[in-house]
C-alpha cells in the first residue's frame, strides 16, 4: 500500500527557550521487504543554526539540529511517501517459553537486532511485580512464545481503556496499569514489561497509523498522533514480531515504522534539553492517507 | 638492605608493639609469617620508638595541622543532608619495599592493557561476545555500556588514560585486585595531600627512608594531557560536577596543582561539533577534557535527561573527534562487579596471557552452573547487584553476606534463581593487616591499597605510592571511609628515591608548556564578582551596626539618630537590636558559597580567612549582648574582613578573576555609600547625621585634617563622594572599576568600549567634574540608580 504521510509538531514556549538542541526521530525507516521510503522531507522552523543526519545504535534515522539563539517556538513538518507491504501469512514456528531461553543463550551478539538489548529493565520500563504476576496468569498454558505474545496483547487490549486524557508522557507504568487506562505509549510499555517478565525480549516501535480505514473496517485508535507498538522476539526462526496492543492486531500494512528501541527513551520523536523557565505547549497532528493509483 | 639483620623481635621496640595482635589465617604487613618484623619497617619503627610521647604527639599534630590549614575535606552524605568532613588521616604510613612494588606495578600495567583492549572490543568488533567469552546479556544489561558510543574511535587511539586499582593482600601473601576504577577515579589529589601531611609528621624518617616521590607521576600525566591539545590555542579542562560532589575539594586542588581550568557542565557549550567553554572573552575551544563526572551525567540530550550537570551535544562533539575525553565515555562499563568473573578469560582472549595479578573470585548468577555453585557455597560469599560498582568491602543496602541480609534474615536459594542475572557473588576476602597508631601504640588493622595508573606518551606510568585504606577495627574487614575507615600514605621504600621533584621545577617542557593562559569561565567570574559584593556588603552592614550599638550603649537608643539608623538597617533586612548577626551571616554564607565554587582560583589562606570570619560571626551570634559588647564584636569582625581583603589584595595574582572580585567590591561600596549619603545629607536628616556618614565612611580623621572650618553638607559630599584620594569615596570606587574594566577582554562586537565601560566612564566623569553644591538630592538619587545599573550591565557583557 502506498501512503502519503504528513506530520506536524509545534512547540510554543512561555518564555524564550535558550539555545536549544534536539535530536529528531521523525523520518520513516527503510526496511527490506517490508517498507520502502519513496521520498521524504523535514522542514524545521525557524531554520536551525546547525543540522546534520546520522543513524543511531538501533539504525534509526536521526536528524540533529541546534539553535545558537533563543527561540519562541519551533515547528517541524515531515512529509513522506512510503510503500508498505502487507504482512505475509505467519506460521507459528516459535518455541515454547522454556526453549526460548535456551535459544537466547545461543545468540552471541550485541548488534542492533540482538534480542539481548530488550531483556532486562530499561529507563521507562522498571521491573514491576504487579505486571509480572498478571503476565504469569495470562500466559499460563500457552504452547508457544508467539501465542504468549498475542495472549498478552489481546488481554491487555481487553482490560485497558484507550484514553488520551488519562495519562501524561511521564506517567509511571504501574499507575497506568493499575487504572487500566492510557494511550498507545502506556499500552506498549506495559506489554513490554509483561513480556520481559516472562522471558520474552520485547522492545518499542514508534511510527504512523493509517488515518482513514479501508472500506468496512473500523477506525484505528491512535492515528491522530505518532503511534507506538511492541516488538517481541519469538525465537531464532521467527525473530522479531510486531504487535499493536492498542488495536489488538499484528502491525502490518496499516503501520509505518519510524524507529525501534528498548523503550520510549530510544525512539522519542523530539529529544532535547530546552532550558526555559516557563511552560511549553505542544501540538501534534498526523495524516496518513492511502494513495490510490 | 646492607645493614646487618637485626633480631627484629617485638621487645626491640619498647612498648610500641605491646598491643599489636596479628590474626590467624590473615597476612600482616609488619610481621612476616615467622613473627619477625619485616626489614622494610625496621628503620622506621626504630625511629618511631625513639620518640617520646610529647615528640610523637607533636609529630602527629603537625600532620593534622597541615590538612587543616590546606582545607582538605571530603563530603559525606547522610540520609537527609551532607557535611564536609576532615580527611581521615591515619598518620602512620604504610611501607612497601621497592622490589615488591615493582611487581605490583608490572602486574597492574598488564591489567591496564587488558582493560584498554576490552574497551576497544566492547565499543568495536565485540569479539568477546561473539566468541562466548563474555555473555551478550551481561554486556547488554550494563548501564555504563553506552550505545551512543559504540563504533566511535577515541581521538588519540586510546580509551583509558587515568585509572586506579584497589588491591589487597590475601592470606597466602599474594596481592589481589579488589576493584578496577575506570570511570573517573578519585583520590590522586588526596594521595598528594596525604603525602604532604605525613611528611610534616615524619620529615626526617621520610628522607632517610628514601621514599619514592610522587610529583614526577603528575608531571608526566600533565604533559601528556597538554600534548593532546590541538595546535590552535585550545585548552585542557577538568570537568567537575561542582561543590556538592564528595570529592570536589580534590577537583579544585588538582586543577590548581596542574594549572588546568576547572569547569562545570554549564560552563561548556557545543558549536559546530566543537566543545567550547564560555569565558569572559566569549566561547573558546577545549580539546582535552579530564572528567571527574560519571558518564551518565555528561549529556542530557543523549544520556540522562534529568542531568543538570552536563552539556547538551557533548556526545555529538565527542563522536566527531573534536576533543579527547579522559577517560572515554562508556569506560565505566568495566567497573561492573559481575565482569570480574570473566576477566581471566578476557585476558587470555585479548592478550594471550593470563592475568599477572588475579582479581577476587567472582561468580555471575546469570549462568545456571555458576548459580548452583553460589547456592552451595554462599556461606563464604557476598552477593550483591551484578552491576554494582562498589568495592567488595563497601557494602550496599542489598548486600548478602554469608547467606544473610543486613537485617540478619537468611536468603532463600530460590531468590538467587529468581534474580539470576541481576546478581554477582564474590568470595569473602580476608585483607592483610597493617599497623595503625592508637594511643601511642601500634594496632593491626585491615588494609587495602589504591594504586593510580596513568598513560603517558611512553606507555603506562604507575604512581609510586597512592594511599591505603585502614579499617577502624581489627575484627571487621570494613574499611570504607564513609563508615569510619582512615587513610594513610604509602611509602615505597627504595635504595634510590629519585631526584627531589616538584611541579614547580619542571624540567623538559619549560615555561610555555606549563602555563596555559588562564581564561576565566563566566560562572567563575560571576562567583568572584558576587563574593566581592557579599563581603563588602557585610562590611558595610557591620559599620552601620557598630555605629548603632556605640550610640545604644551611650544613650539607650531612643533618639532621632538611632531611629534613623535602625530604620535604615531595617531596609537592609536587619533588626538592629534582635538577632543582629543573622543578616551578616547570610551575606558571609553567600560569600562562602560563591567562594566555594571557585576554590581553584583562590589561595588557601584567603579561603581560611573567610571561613574564620564566618565561624567567628557564628560564635558572636551565640553570646554577644547588644550595646558595648556588640560594638566590640563588630570591631573584631571588621579587622577580620580587613585581613581577608589584605590577603586578596596583597597575594592574589592579577588574573582576570581578581578584577571581577575587585569590581564586585567597588560596585557594592559605591552603592552603599551613595544610598547612605542620600539619607544623611537630606535636609530632614536629624542632627549628627553628617557625623554619622563620616564615621560609616571611616573618614573621621581625614575630615578633621582637611576641613578646619568644620562639618557641612558640602564637606561630607566632597570627602565621601567626590574625593578620588579617599579610598572609601564613591569616585574612588568608580576609578577602581574603570581601571579593572580596562583589563577585561573586549568582546568582538564591542570594538571600542563595552556598555559596562561606557556607563562607568559616564558616572566617573560626572563625579570628577561636579562641585559639592551641585550635588542636589535629585542628583544623588540619579547617581544611586546609575550605580545600581552597573551590576546588570556587567552581567550582560561578560557573564552570559
Amino acid at each position: 500500500m502506498l501512503y502519503d504521510i504528513t506530520l506536524r509538531i509545534e512547540y510554543a514556549y512561555d518564555s524564550l527557550a535558550d539555545a536549544g538542541r534536539h535530536i529528531l526521530r521523525l523520518m520513516p525507516a527503510t526496511l527490506p521487504d517490508r517498507q520502502r521510503v519513496i521520498a521524504s522531507n523535514l522542514d524545521v522552523a525557524p531554520v536551525p543554526f546547525e543540522r546534520s543526519f546520522s543513524f543511531d545504535f538501533f539504525d534509526n534515522r536521526c536528524i540533529s539540529i541546534s539553535y545558537d539563539e533563543a527561540v519562541e517556538e519551533t515547528a517541524f513538518l515531515m512529509q513522506a511517501r512510503v510503500d508498505r507491504s502487507p504482512l505475509d501469512a505467519l506460521f507459528d514456528v516459535s518455541p515454547d517459553l522454556k526453549r526460548l531461553g535456551v535459544e537466547l543463550e545461543s545468540v552471541h551478539s550485541v548488534a542492533a537486532a540482538s534480542p539481548h538489548h530488550c531483556r532486562g529493565l530499561s529507563r521507562w520500563v522498571p521491573p514491576s511485580h504487579e505486571i509480572a504476576a498478571w503476565a504469569r496468569d495470562v500466559v499460563a498454558g500457552c504452547p508457544t512464545t508467539l501465542d504468549a505474545v498475542s495472549r498478552i496483547n489481546r488481554t491487555l487490549h481487553a482490560e485497558m481503556a484507550f484514553d488520551p486524557e488519562a495519562t501524561e508522557i511521564d506517567t509511571p507504568l504501574e499507575e497506568a496499569f493499575r487504572a487500566r487506562h492510557g494511550v498507545c505509549q502506556d499500552f506498549t510499555h506495559i506489554a513490554i514489561a509483561a513480556l520481559r517478565s516472562i522471558g520474552v525480549p520485547a522492545g518499542y516501535v514508534s511510527g504512523f497509523l493509517r488515518t482513514i480505514p479501508p472500506k468496512g473496517a473500523a477506525r484505528l485508535e491512535g492515528a491522530d498522533a505518532m503511534h507506538a507498538w511492541v516488538r517481541a522476539w519469538c525465537g531464532l526462526e521467527m525473530g522479531w514480531v510486531e504487535y499493536d496492543p492498542t488495536n489488538d492486531m499484528m502491525a502490518g500494512e496499516d503501520h509505518v515504522v519510524v524507529a525501534v528501541g528498548r523503550d520510549y527513551f530510544d525512539v522519542a520523536p523530539v529529544k532535547g534539553a530546552l532550558r526555559t523557565a516557563g511552560s511549553q505547549e505542544t501540538s501534534q497532528s498526523v495524516d496518513m492517507v492511502a494513495v490510490t493509483a | 638492605m646492607n645493614k646487618p639483620q637485626q633480631a627484629a623481635n617485638r621487645s626491640d621496640w619498647g612498648s610500641l608493639l605491646d598491643a599489636y595482635r596479628t590474626l590467624p589465617g590473615v597476612a600482616d604487613e609488619l610481621f612476616d609469617s615467622e613473627g619477625r618484623v619485616r626489614p622494610v619497617w625496621q628503620p622506621f619503627l626504630r625511629d618511631l620508638a625513639g620518640l617520646d610521647k610529647e615528640a610523637l604527639d607533636h609529630a602527629l599534630a603537625r600532620g593534622s595541622q597541615y590538612l587543616h590549614d590546606a582545607g582538605v575535606f571530603f563530603r559525606q552524605y547522610g540520609p537527609t543532608d551532607s557535611t564536609e568532613r576532615d580527611w581521615p588521616l591515619s598518620h602512620l604510613p604504610m611501607l612497601i619495599e621497592a622490589g615488591e612494588w615493582q611487581n605490583i606495578a608490572t602486574a597492574l600495567m598488564q591489567r591496564a592493557d587488558v582493560l584498554e583492549a576490552a574497551m576497544a572490543d566492547f565499543y568495536g568488533p565485540n569479539t568477546l561476545v561473539a566468541d562466548g567469552v563474555v555473555p551478550a546479556r551481561l554486556l547488554a544489561s550494563n548501564p555504563e555500556w553506552l550505545r551512543p558510543m559504540v563504533g566511535v574511535q577515541p581521538r588519540h587511539g586510546h580509551y583509558l588514560h587515568f585509572i586506579a586499582f584497589d588491591i589487597g593482600r590475601g592470606p597466602d601473601g599474594k596481592w589481589w585486585v579488589l576493584g578496577d576504577r575506570t570511570q573517573a577515579p578519585s583520590g590522586a589529589g588526596f594521595a598528594l595531600e596525604t603525602r604532604m601531611a605525613t611528611s610534616r609528621s615524619f620529615s626526617t624518617m621520610i628522607s632517610s627512608a628514601k621514599v619514592m616521590r610522587l610529583a614526577g607521576f603528575f608531571r608526566r600525566f600533565r604533559d601528556t594531557l597538554l600534548d593532546m591539545r590541538d595546535n590552535d590555542g585550545s585548552r585542557v579542562a577538568i570537568l567537575t560536577p561542582g561543590p556538592l560532589n564528595d570529592t570536589y575539594f580534590e577537583h579544585s586542588y588538582i586543577a590548581r596543582y596542574l594549572g588546568f581550568m576547572l569547569v562545570q557542565g554549564a560552563d561548556l557549550a557545543v558549536r559546530e561539533n566543537r566543545l567550547m567553554v564560555r569565558t569572559v572573552s566569549g566561547l573558546t575551544p577545549i580539546s582535552v577534557v579530564w572528567r571527574r563526572l560519571d558518564a551518565e551525567w555528561t549529556d542530557p540530550l543523549e544520556l540522562n535527561e534529568s542531568s543538570r550537570l552536563g552539556t547538551p551535544g557533548m556526545l555529538g562533539a565527542l563522536r566527531s573527534g573534536s576533543f579527547t575525553m579522559i577517560n572515554s565515555l562508556g569506560s565505566g562499563a568495566l567497573e561492573a562487579r559481575a565482569l570480574m568473573a570473566f576477566m581471566p578469560g578476557m585476558s587470555e582472549h585479548l592478550t594471550g596471557q593470563p592475568l599477572a595479578m588475579p582479581n577476587i573470585a567472582t561468580w555471575w548468577c546469570g549462568d545456571a552452573a555458576e548459580r548452583d555453585y553460589v547456592k552451595a557455597n554462599m556461606k563464604r560469599m557476598t552477593i550483591d547487584n551484578a552491576m554494582s560498582t562498589r568495592l567488595p568491602f563497601d557494602h550496599g543496602p542489598d548486600i548478602v553476606i554469608g547467606g544473610r541480609r543486613t537485617d540478619g534474615t537468611p536468603v532463600d536459594p530460590a531468590w538467587i534463581d529468581e534474580q539470576g542475572p541481576l546478581l554477582a557473588a564474590q568470595e569473602v576476602v580476608s585483607l592483610s593487616t597493617a599497623p595503625a597508631l592508637v594511643n601511642g601504640k601500634l594496632e593491626a588493622r585491615p588494609m587495602s591499597l589504591r594504586v593510580f595508573v596513568a598513560r603517558s606518551g611512553a606507555g603506562w606510568v604507575v604512581m609510586p605510592g597512592g594511599f591505603a585504606r585502614i579499617g577502624n577495627s581489627a575484627e571487621s574487614a570494613d574499611i570504607s571511609m564513609q563508615r569510619g575507615g582512615a587513610v594513610s600514605d604509602v611509602w615505597v621504600v627504595s635504595d634510590d628515591a629519585g631526584p627531589v621533584d616538584t611541579l614547580l621545577e619542571s624540567g623538559s617542557g619549560g615555561i610555555n608548556k606549563r602555563t596555559q593562559d588562564a581564561s576565566l569561565p563566566s560562572t567563575a567570574a560571576d562567583n568572584l564578582f558576587w563574593m566581592g559584593r557579599y563581603v563588602e556588603r557585610a562590611d558595610f552592614k557591620i559599620r552601620l551596626l557598630r555605629a548603632f550599638h556605640v550610640r545604644l550603649a551611650e544613650t539607650g537608643g531612643e533618639y532621632p539618630l538611632a531611629t534613623l539608623l535602625s530604620d535604615y538597617l531595617e531596609m537592609l533586612d536587619i533588626d538592629a537590636t534582635d538577632s543582629i548577626f543573622s543578616g551578616i551571616l547570610d551575606d558571609l554564607h553567600s560569600a562562602l558559597r560563591s567562594a566555594g565554587q571557585v576554590r581553584d582560583r583562590f589561595s588557601t589562606d584567603a579561603w581560611n580567612a573567610l571561613v574564620d570570619l564566618s565561624r567567628t560571626t557564628e560564635m558572636f551570634a551565640e553570646r554577644v549582648q547588644p550595646g558595648d559588647d556588640a560594638s566590640r564584636a563588630f570591631s573584631v569582625m571588621l579587622r577580620k574582613i580587613a585581613g581577608f581583603a589584605g590577603l586578596v589584595h596583597e597575594n592574589m595574582y592579577r588574573f582576570t578573576g581578581w578584577r571581577f572580585l575587585g569590581i564586585g567590591r567597588a560596585v557594592e561600596r559605591a552603592g552603599g555609600m551613595t544610598s547612605f549619603l542620600q539619607l544623611a545629607t537630606d535636609t530632614d536628616a536629624p542632627d549628627g547625621a553628617l557625623d554619622l556618614a563620616i564615621e560609616i565612611g571611616d573618614s573621621v580623621m581625614t575630615h578633621r585634617r582637611r576641613y578646619a572650618a568644620g562639618m557641612s553638607r558640602d564637606t561630607v559630599i566632597d570627602l565621601l563622594l567626590l574625593d578620588d584620594m579617599n579610598p572609601r569615596s564613591v569616585l574612588h570606587q568608580l576609578m577602581a572599576i574603570d581601571e579593572h574594566a580596562s583589563f577585561l577582554p573586549i568582546t568582538v562586537e564591542e570594538v571600542r568600549m563595552t556598555p559596562f565601560q561606557r556607563k562607568v566612564l559616564e558616572i566617573k566623569t560626572a563625579l570628577t567634574t561636579a562641585a559639592p553644591r551641585e550635588i542636589t538630592p535629585g542628583k544623588l538619587a540619579e547617581l544611586s540608580n546609575d550605580t545600581a545599573s552597573l551590576s546588570g550591565l556587567l552581567a550582560e557583557t561578560y557573564l552570559r
